[in-house]
């Protein structure tokens, strides 16, 4: 099921198209990687779905029907890049604060905040301000107060930075627990071995506009050069043959070929064990979503871009 | 809840529960009175004092030069101009051989130079002694002169205004004065504040990076709104706890006044004595002060004056305060905000020079007219409605100038929503008042 579609989404800003023409649509209960360089326009494309900005063209689709931001924004939930919380205020009264703005009773947030403090073991801060707070740790009550409200679709904009090993995997696996229970995450990064260890879907945008559409291992076998690498017991006699052509190799016997058009792995295989050597590992090399991403965008003056001026 | 008043609770109470607040409410008035107390015993206590010494040779003035509180006229032998400063004089005075032909020629030689209060007092002083001198020689004592002087001050012009029925009411105009230029100088003091306060707190929330969150649950508008009313609400708390502690006062000062004073003053009520004029009624010169000062109060119209102050208040707040929240959204530091807000702090600081000028001419075409413009209307408006409705103040007057500050802060409110939208969620270079115009007016 579709729980969010975009339609040929434009957005214009004096001087430049900010975003341009974006479709995409996101199954429910799903992990969606929304990548690009910085001044792609994920910013602006993350607030036409939070209903912050207005598309100046197509629709958007929100759980099968068409986005209404007031009524709609309650079951969303959005932790932005650029966040923060009031310095001077109590922490159990700034999430219960931010919980009711969502339409939380207060009542019900108070139950909410309870389950989730004791969760992530924050019940001992209640009354401290978020001055005391070291930046983790208000980072973890961001993503509180950004789940609180069990919103269908949550979207995080580099949730991340700023935390250490263990409590970014404490929040990781809080995003797994909550995309199980059939929210939806949107999930917007630079991190790419982030994105390949968490996501199952990505959008890349460059420019304003898509330039990549899919799962994680699609895109992966999309860009594959059809390189293996192989490693053999003993050096073989010859490495010269029709199927393949050797990238690299080292002095334990390890090759990295690539395999010819018209030929299958398979064949690699077999001029070897024709040699009689043992193989002791074949596998096939994928490029990662770094290469990907950095294969995609380099040379499109992707950074120049973010210095134009917004009127 | 609706999301708005949760917004403005959460500004109102971290407000008011603020240290800053409480201690600000308490000092305010004291600072008031120890501002006009500091004022008074300066402008007192500030006059120079001087020891002349007079160099008379005709011997005109011996006798005659009176000593002011503050100017001391001696006629010493052998002091000349060389010598008067190391005889312990401050100055010295050289009269002309003969008097009394207009444009002689006085000196008064000092060290320091005299101020303008001295060199008056001075002057009157000489012009004093050479009429106590001319009297004298026509045959006529001072003080004789001087009792008929205070016996031909009879007449106390007593104001009273036609009012519809044929009513008259009595009106005072230094006490007019009083309230007009005080309600218009609070409310100049509470916009400044108070929009400043707004300021503040909208760029607190874009500094803080949390406007993003905020907006994300709650429309741009609802929060500058929710703000704007929060904000304002502590600023009437706080005028609500002065017109307490002003009862308290007023109370405390019964408690103290003895009873029997207390009865008189009822005594005189029910007689309806003109304050001032012989009383029939024995009373005591307290009970008399009493009476006078509520026979004053009374012939202000309260209710009015209150009511209208608190409209005007809220108009004028809300009409800059969300310019100022415009501003707030789209600085980062208060120095980069300071250019922008000239344009609106201008126009406050005009109103006041113009309120100032009102309350001695409520009826001036400058003082109506600024009445009328919401941008300085509730300063002026002040001014004249101590006056007296609808005696100064016409009723049409008054409608058209609320309803044109009504019509005045819907737009500064919308025209700031428009800008406030774009400006929040806006980091880097400061735009300038032209690009936030083209924000406010662009579709969308």
């Amino acid at each position: 099921m579709t729980i969010l579609s975009l339609e040929h989404i434009k957005k214009y800003y004096a001087t430049q198209k900010a975003v341009d023409d974006i479709s995409f649509s996101i199954e429910q209960g799903s992990i969606f990687g929304l990548l690009g360089p910085n001044g792609a326009g994920k910013t602006t494309l993350l607030r036409m779905i939070t209903g912050i900005f207005y598309p100046d063209e197509g629709t958007i689709t929100f759980d099968g029907k068409r986005f209404d931001p007031l009524n709609d924004i309650s079951k969303i939930g959005y932790m932005p890049e650029e966040r923060g919380l009031y310095k001077k205020m109590k922490i159990g009264e700034q999430a219960l604060y931010l919980a009711q703005l969502k339409g939380l009773s207060r009542h019900d947030a108070m139950q909410k905040i309870k389950y989730w403090f004791e969760k992530l073991e924050m019940q001992s801060w209640w009354n401290k301000k978020i001055e005391d707070l070291s930046k983790g740790m208000s980072q973890k009550l961001q993503f509180v107060t950004t789940v609180l409200h069990e919103p269908k679709l949550i979207i995080l904009d580099e949730p991340f930075s700023g935390l250490d090993p263990l409590n970014a995997n404490l929040i990781k696996d809080e995003i797994f627990n909550l995309a199980q229970r059939g929210s939806t995450i949107i999930f917007s990064t630079h991190r790419m071995e982030q994105v390949e260890e968490i996501c199952n879907h990505i959008v890349l945008v460059n420019l304003g506009k898509k330039i990549l559409d899919g799962t994680v291992k699609g895109v992966k076998q999309d860009f594959k050069d059809n390189e293996f690498s192989i490693q053999l017991a003993e050096a073989p006699l010859s490495i010269a043959s029709d199927a393949f052509d050797v990238v690299h190799s080292d002095d334990n016997h390890k090759l990295t070929v690539k395999i010819k058009n018209g030929y299958r792995s398979n064949d690699v295989l077999l001029y070897f064990l024709q040699q009689g050597i043992t193989i002791e590992s074949f596998s096939e090399i994928l490029p990662s979503l770094n290469e990907i991403f950095i294969r995609q965008v380099e040379g499109t003056h992707a950074v120049t871009r973010s210095f134009q001026k917004i009127a | 809840m609706n999301k708005t008043s949760l917004i403005i609770q959460r500004e109102y109470i971290s407000r008011v529960r603020n240290k800053t607040f409480i201690i600000t409410t308490i000092l305010m008035p004291l600072l008031f009175v120890l501002l006009i107390a500091g004022s008074t015993y300066l402008s007192i206590k500030g006059k120079e004092n001087l020891n002349i010494a007079v160099i008379d040779n005709s011997g005109y003035f011996k006798d005659n030069l009176e000593n002011s509180s503050n100017i001391a006229f001696s006629f010493p032998a052998g002091v000349d101009t060389n010598n008067y400063i190391s005889k312990g004089y401050s100055a010295i005075l050289i009269m002309p051989q003969s008097t009394g032909n207009n444009g002689n020629n006085y000196l008064l030689r000092s060290k320091k130079s005299i101020g303008i209060g001295s060199k008056e007092t001075i002057e009157n002083k000489i012009d004093a002694a050479i009429e106590t001198k001319m009297l004298q020689d026509a045959g006529i004592q001072k003080s004789q002169l001087d009792s008929i002087h205070s016996q031909s001050q009879d007449a106390t012009l007593s104001t009273v205004e036609e009012g519809d029925n044929n009513s008259t009411r009595e009106s005072n105009q230094w006490l007019a004065y009083g309230i007009g230029y005080g309600s218009g100088f609070l409310i100049y003091l509470t916009m400044l504040i108070y929009g400043m306060m707004v300021l503040r707190g909208v760029m607190e929330e874009k500094t803080n990076r949390i406007a993003e969150v905020i907006v994300s649950s709650v429309k741009p508008f609802q929060l500058m709104m929710g703000k704007i009313i929060g904000i304002g609400a502590v600023g009437l708390t706080q005028f609500l706890i002065w017109i307490v502690f002003i009862f308290l006062i007023m109370f405390g000062v019964h408690l103290f006044v003895s009873p029997e004073t207390m009865q008189q003053v009822q005594a005189m009520q029910q007689s309806g004595t003109m304050p001032g004029a012989a009383s029939s009624i024995n009373a005591s010169q307290s009970a008399q002060t009493i009476y006078n000062i509520q026979h004053m109060a009374d012939t202000v119209n309260w209710g009015l004056i209150v009511g209208c102050f608190i409209f005007y208040f809220l108009g004028g707040y809300l009409f800059y305060a969300s310019l100022f929240a415009a501003i707030g959204s789209v600085v980062e530091d208060v120095q980069n905000s300071q250019s922008l807000t000239l344009p609106i702090t201008m126009p406050i600081i005009f109103s006041f020079i113009v309120m100032a000028n009102a309350v001695q001419n409520p009826d001036s075409g400058l003082a109506v007219w600024c009445s009328f413009i919401p941008f300085s209307s509730p300063m002026v408006m002040m001014a004249r409605i101590a006056y007296g409705v609808p005696g100064t103040v016409p009723y049409w007057q008054l409608i058209v100038s609320m309803l044109m500050l009504v019509a005045g802060f819907l737009f500064t409110t919308w025209l700031a929503g428009k800008i406030y939208r774009t400006g929040i969620l806006l980091y880097g270079k400061k735009p300038t008042w032209a690009q936030m115009m083209k924000w406010a007016f662009r579709r969308a």
